[in-house]
């Protein structure tokens, strides 16, 4: 049983669409601790603000979450849900995430430097970070990322990126390297939206439906 | 790196697809959801649905064709047209879509841009704005309403500080001038208002080639492009245009 996390940060509509798109057995979308804890795996999305993962602690999801990775429950964050795998967030300084990877997560610079004519000019980034990008530096082990080549492309949409761990599964380039993918045996996250990223964003939610 | 994207446009009245040409011209090309689907297929980097129904009673075959497009639709997809309150947002996001596009009911009540927003997240809320400047210069551009037709008096930049600093996640600019011609985007306009806000630009109205493409991605400072015209007459697909586009120079997703 899959269980998706609804903790009302947005929209899961199309994650549990793409899930039933290949098939995935079992689908709940769930608030509940106890489904959590009984999953086999744990799909976590999450647009909007970090903040709104204060709700997970509250519903005592936090807590089932740790318990459900510990007796080895596959666990997938999306967005959101990939930056409360680290400590926090500069978006919302007082909310702890679940601190299974080290780093705080942090806004985007406002600027980015470019060689324009053999010239160092600081462009101004746009922000969010929206659209599609590539991952690079693909782990070769990487199970989520099995089958996907550095440079595919996937969507993002977000303002604020996690640091680069030694978990760290894929790399992307916008003002700077960032984490777009995590991955330490069975937790897992991704910065892009699977759901949106077409044929590349199906082959990883392929690849966890089938871990 | 992050590449310029580009997006399938499709207006829907009725349930219908329709071409519309400077918003006159009606001519019936097929089912919505379909098209959506054909269109990702093909390579397009996000779909936008524009609902131009007139009547509030369209507003359930909307959602429908929204639903069905949805359920297979796996790149970003936008719904717009008819909008006008949070609760008109949210039927459409909980349908399936994963942005809304709002016009005049933004310039009718700004604080609607945050209301969304706070619901279902920034950068799922795009202001669109309707601009004219006729011979003046892109910052005179005057922005306009209900589909086009009615002046506000809002000079566009200043429209589109306003709907970032209410909490827009994108823009999509139209230019009237331009709109459905074919013969280029405005990309006067365009630049001005993308180096005037922070948030990314979505260009639309004039695409007729892949020139014009590269030209707005250029000097349009455009973070992506509307093309609907342009795939209505089956010129070509997304991924044919973008195939154009890399070898000009544009960093665009290929393969797709």
């Amino acid at each position: 049983m899959i269980a998706v996390i609804d903790y009302k940060a947005g929209n899961l509509t199309s994650v549990v669409n793409a899930l039933h798109y290949l098939d995935a057995r079992d689908v709940v979308v769930t608030q509940s601790p106890d489904v959590v804890r009984g999953a086999d795996k744990v799909v976590l999305p999450g647009v909007g603000h970090f903040q709104a993962t204060q709700l997970l602690a509250e519903l005592g999801l936090t807590e089932a979450v740790r318990q459900s990775i510990a007796k080895g429950a596959w666990f997938l964050g999306i967005c959101v849900g990939l930056q409360w795998l680290f400590e926090g967030s500069t978006e919302a300084p007082g909310t702890p995430g679940l601190g299974a990877f080290a780093g705080i997560c942090e806004h985007f610079p406002a600027k980015e430097i470019k060689q324009i004519d053999g010239k160092e000019i600081a462009v101004e980034l746009k922000s969010p970070h929206v659209g599609w990008n590539s991952l690079e530096q693909i782990r070769p082990d990487s199970r989520l990322l099995r089958g996907v080549a550095s440079g595919s492309f996937v969507y993002f949409t977000h303002s604020w990126r996690a640091p680069v761990v030694q978990a760290t599964a894929a790399v992307t380039n916008y003002g700077g390297a960032f984490t777009s993918a995590v991955e330490r045996k069975n937790v897992m996250g991704v910065q892009f939206h699977p759901e949106k990223s077409a044929d590349v964003g199906l082959r990883v939610f392929k690849n966890f439906v089938e871990l | 790196m992050l590449t310029k994207r580009i997006i399938a446009c499709l207006d829907v009245r009725g349930g219908r697809v329709v071409k519309g040409v400077q918003f006159v011209d009606i001519i019936d090309a097929g089912d919505p959801a379909e098209l959506a689907h054909r269109h990702a297929a093909e390579g397009a980097d996000e779909v936008v649905l524009l609902d131009i129904t007139a009547t509030h009673e369209g507003r359930g075959t909307l959602l429908e064709t929204v639903r069905r497009a949805a359920a297979k639709l796996f790149v970003p997809f936008t719904v717009g047209g008819g909008v006008r309150t949070a609760d008109d947002a949210a039927a459409v996001f909980n349908a399936g879509a994963d942005k809304v596009s709002i016009n005049s009911a933004a310039i009718a009540r700004p604080r609607l841009i945050g209301e969304i927003g706070a619901s279902f997240g920034a950068q799922a809320v795009i202001v669109a704005i309707d601009a004219r400047r006729g011979a003046k210069a892109p910052e005179d551009a005057e922005v306009y309403v209900s589909g086009g037709r009615k002046p506000t008096g809002l000079r566009v930049v200043e429209w589109a500080r306003e709907a970032e600093s209410r909490g827009a996640g994108e823009i999509l600019l139209t230019s009237m001038d331009t709109d459905g011609m074919r013969d280029g985007f405005d990309c006067e306009l365009t630049a001005a208002v993308s180096q005037a806000v922070q948030i990314p630009v979505i260009a639309s109205g004039g695409a007729g080639s892949a020139a014009h493409f590269v030209e707005v991605f250029g000097r349009g400072r455009a973070d992506a492009a509307l093309a609907a015209s342009i795939f209505h007459y089956g010129v070509t697909s997304s991924r044919e245009l973008k195939a154009q586009l890399a070898r000009a120079g544009v960093s665009v997703r290929l393969p797709c």
